[in-house]
């Protein structure tokens, strides 16, 4: 670990470091003017609002296929029932419900990404906050949407939402305000600080003329309001920035807590778990980091940010991520530890089924890929670079998934009428979940519609934050000057 | 609006209690209390006797159970469930000594219980007669109850319900047939049949006698094959016991153990 503490000082320490320079891609010692570097800025931000690449559109229609796929998956369900989703009355939850968490979850990168680092004072973060606040305003309302196929009577939906019916208290129902709340969040997180870059785009697109032009300036227009850039609007929107960054970690905190309310409220062994709201929330942030970092190497890639979004910035984030899948890794085995040594008969079997038992593939799965590959990626310096790192946030990503099923699954499969009145019980028997067609091609569809929903966001909003890079670049550029004239060193 | 429903719904079992009776049961009740229903919908003036408040209980005597399942074909039969949809369960379980026994499992009609709380959109609940029960037009289905029900006891319509030729009433919590597709059902302990003086099918199916049904108010029991006990005397007497006691559930129905235990004793009462 001093190797990578030598690597960021190292690179926090170069002249530009933070925005434009890299000397794996500027020449050393050239420093481009701020205009030129606005200029620059600005250009690649837009790109992928004005231009389309060959690939965008056989992209977007193939990620719509995959899409409508799972509608008709859906639609297919809402004739037939549940029942052709894999469900019985002995594996009442499974994939909807892990899907549930996996998504909502996903989200969180987002706010760790822009609100922690903002809050910690992280100037690196600047080139990425806009990709990671995109992705989590994209997630989470994919992940709220499964709520739909999760209910057995989708119909009724409307009733969670009609106070009159209201059970305030069902986990369930503050699962609904806790996510609403958050979504209303993470909006607002997502738009305040596109607002000063909304008149640079704008100009940007100059004398352009066409349809997607118009629609783009009527949407900046009504969006940007009356933002001028005056000294009193910065400082009331840096205000309202830094609040909202405060306010929307608790917010996300307590998301995925009464998220695993709605498990834990009950008196399953592996479902009854004190552990379970901070478990949920670790687990969260750890697949949240890692899908920031597979969007950011996409959109790096895609749309040619290499000048802006450097690989050490996905090392960077590669360290923020292996510091919560270590976290994560520890509450498993504490949970496990813990239920298999000194928990009840029922805790203990299901300990034994997740650990040698009928659970075993995906959770030594789980173990190998989002546990013990993301540590040893950041761990050894020949794997430590952007490939590495994007591959082991891949692994995560679907190896959180995963180990969600690992979560949902067994307890709810897991008999509770043993033989409670004689001690030597038989050990009951377990239930099976059967995945078929119909979840996988809901889930893939949602998996698919993330980048969907990120390229279609990305033809209306600049994909860098103009305005923020160029404050924290000067910032950075001041700094690193004040650094050279004290010739402390 | 939801005390609104639940009034309403109170006031329908109230009435209907009030208007016909138990017979097989009150009619051997001993003792019967004054009740503080307020939803007895009778005129005053005509009340000389107070109603009582039946609190439904059940007792399952496991010394008998032959595993032989009728309970849970008549259940099934009348209230037209699908073959897995087993509200009575007859579960085979192993004593201490490795002997095979066998526990029919109703919905154990808990004092408190869990069930209730967590449903999102208030769709279980619990009858002043000690009922609970399962709106079914409410039910979204979000399965939240059977994760929190400790005995298995609820079983989701994963599929259209079987065809149903005739009702003997209108489908309604107490007697919810047919079941609603992509909603959570269970044991009702027969609700509608009971004012009628009725059996639950599961308890007058029983060829061993194994499952009484009976009333805390009236402090009588009655199995299926006409014997009838003092219900406090015959628990104490047969040392009965509440499944999963210490979950909090309370549940109200008892069962007495004895699997390999002197059939001699004084099992039916009688």
């Amino acid at each position: 670990m001093v190797e990578s503490e030598v690597f960021i000082v190292e690179r926090t320490h170069g002249h530009d470091a933070l925005v434009l320079g890299d000397g794996e891609v500027e020449p050393a010692g050239v420093t481009p003017s701020s205009h030129d570097r606005h200029e620059a800025i600005v250009a690649a931000a837009m790109s992928p609002v004005v231009e389309t690449p060959r690939w965008w559109w056989p992209t977007v229609v193939v990620l719509a296929a995959v899409v409508l796929v799972g509608i008709v998956a859906w639609v297919v369900q809402l004739a037939d029932g549940l029942g052709v989703a894999g469900y019985n009355d002995r594996a009442f939850w499974a994939i909807y419900e892990a899907d549930l968490v996996a998504f909502i979850g996903v989200s969180y990168g987002g706010a760790v990404v822009s609100a922690i680092l903002r809050l910690t004072g992280a100037t690196w973060r600047a080139p990425l906050t806009r990709i990671a606040e995109a992705t989590a305003l994209v997630t989470l309302p994919i992940g709220m949407l499964f709520i739909i196929p999760h209910l057995g009577s989708p119909w009724k939906v409307w009733e969670l939402v009609w106070p009159p019916y209201w059970n305030l208290s069902s986990p369930i129902l503050w699962d609904f305000f806790a996510v609403s709340t958050y979504l209303l969040a993470t909006a607002v997180f997502f738009y305040l600080p596109l607002v000063p870059d909304l008149p640079i785009a704008s100009k940007f697109l100059g004398r352009r003329s066409g349809f997607h032009t118009t629609v783009l300036r009527a949407i900046y227009k009504v969006l940007g309001g009356s933002w001028e850039g005056t000294p009193d609007q910065k400082r009331l929107l840096h205000g309202s920035i830094g609040l909202v960054a405060i306010m929307v970690i608790p917010m996300a905190v307590s998301v995925h807590s009464v998220l695993s309310f709605a498990f834990a409220s009950s008196s399953r062994a592996g479902y009854m778990e004190t552990i379970f709201p901070v478990y949920f929330v670790v687990a969260a942030l750890y697949s949240g980091v890692a899908l920031v970092m597979l969007a950011v190497a996409a959109g790096r890639r895609l749309f040619h940010l290499e000048a802006f979004i450097h690989p050490r910035h996905l090392v960077r984030l590669g360290f923020v991520m292996v510091a919560f899948g270590a976290a994560y890794l520890y509450l498993t085995f504490t949970e496990y530890l813990i239920d298999g040594y000194s928990g009840t008969t029922d805790a203990a079997a299901w300990v034994r089924e997740i650990l040698v038992g009928r659970y075993w593939v995906p959770f030594w799965f789980y173990f190998v890929a989002a546990g013990v590959i993301p540590i040893m990626v950041m761990a050894i310096k020949r794997t430590r670079n952007a490939k590495g790192v994007t591959v082991a946030a891949g692994l995560v990503v679907f190896a959180m998934w995963v180990k969600r099923l690992v979560i949902v699954i067994p307890p709810a499969s897991e008999p509770v009428v043993r033989s409670s009145l004689s001690a030597a019980g038989t050990a009951g028997t377990w239930g099976t979940y059967h995945f078929t067609w119909v979840p996988i091609s809901i889930t893939i569809a949602a998996t698919a519609a993330i980048p969907l929903l990120l390229l279609v966001l990305f033809r209306f909003v600049p994909i860098l934050p103009i305005a923020e890079m160029e404050e924290l670049g000067a910032e950075e550029t001041a700094k690193s000057e004040t650094a050279s004239h004290g010739g402390g060193r | 609006m939801t005390d609104e429903v639940l009034g309403r719904r109170r006031f329908l079992h109230g009435a209907a209690l009030g208007a016909v009776g138990l017979a097989g049961v009150a009619s051997l009740g001993g003792v019967i209390e004054a009740s503080s229903s307020a939803a007895a919908g009778k005129s005053p003036g005509t009340a000389v006797t107070a109603k009582p408040v039946r609190q439904w209980a059940m007792v399952i005597d496991l010394r008998y159970c032959n595993g032989c399942k009728l309970c849970t074909a008549g259940c099934q039969a009348a209230h037209d469930l699908h073959a897995d949809q087993t509200w009575i369960e007859v579960f085979e379980m192993q004593n201490a000594a490795g002997e095979k026994y066998f526990m029919p499992r109703p919905c154990m009609m808990c004092e408190d219980p869990p069930c209730v709380p967590v449903c999102p959109v208030s769709a279980n609940f619990r009858t002043e007669e000690g009922l609970v029960l399962v709106d079914q037009n409410r039910c979204v289905g979000t399965r939240i109850c059977m994760n929190s029900c400790p005995y298995q006891a609820r079983y989701f319509n994963w599929s259209a319900p079987r065809p149903v030729p005739r009702q003997p009433f209108p489908q309604e919590p107490s007697w919810p047939v047919p079941q609603v597709e992509g909603t959570v059902g269970k044991c009702i302990f027969c609700a509608a049949m009971l004012p009628s003086g009725q059996l639950p099918e599961c308890v007058t199916r029983c060829p061993m006698g194994v499952i009484y049904l009976g009333d805390l108010t009236s402090d009588v029991a009655v199995n299926g094959m006409g014997n009838t006990v003092k219900l406090s005397k015959f628990l104490e007497e047969n040392d009965a016991v509440k499944f999963k006691e210490s979950y909090g559930t309370h549940p109200r129905v008892f069962y007495i153990p004895g699997h390999g235990q002197d059939l001699d004793a004084d099992a039916t009462g009688s």
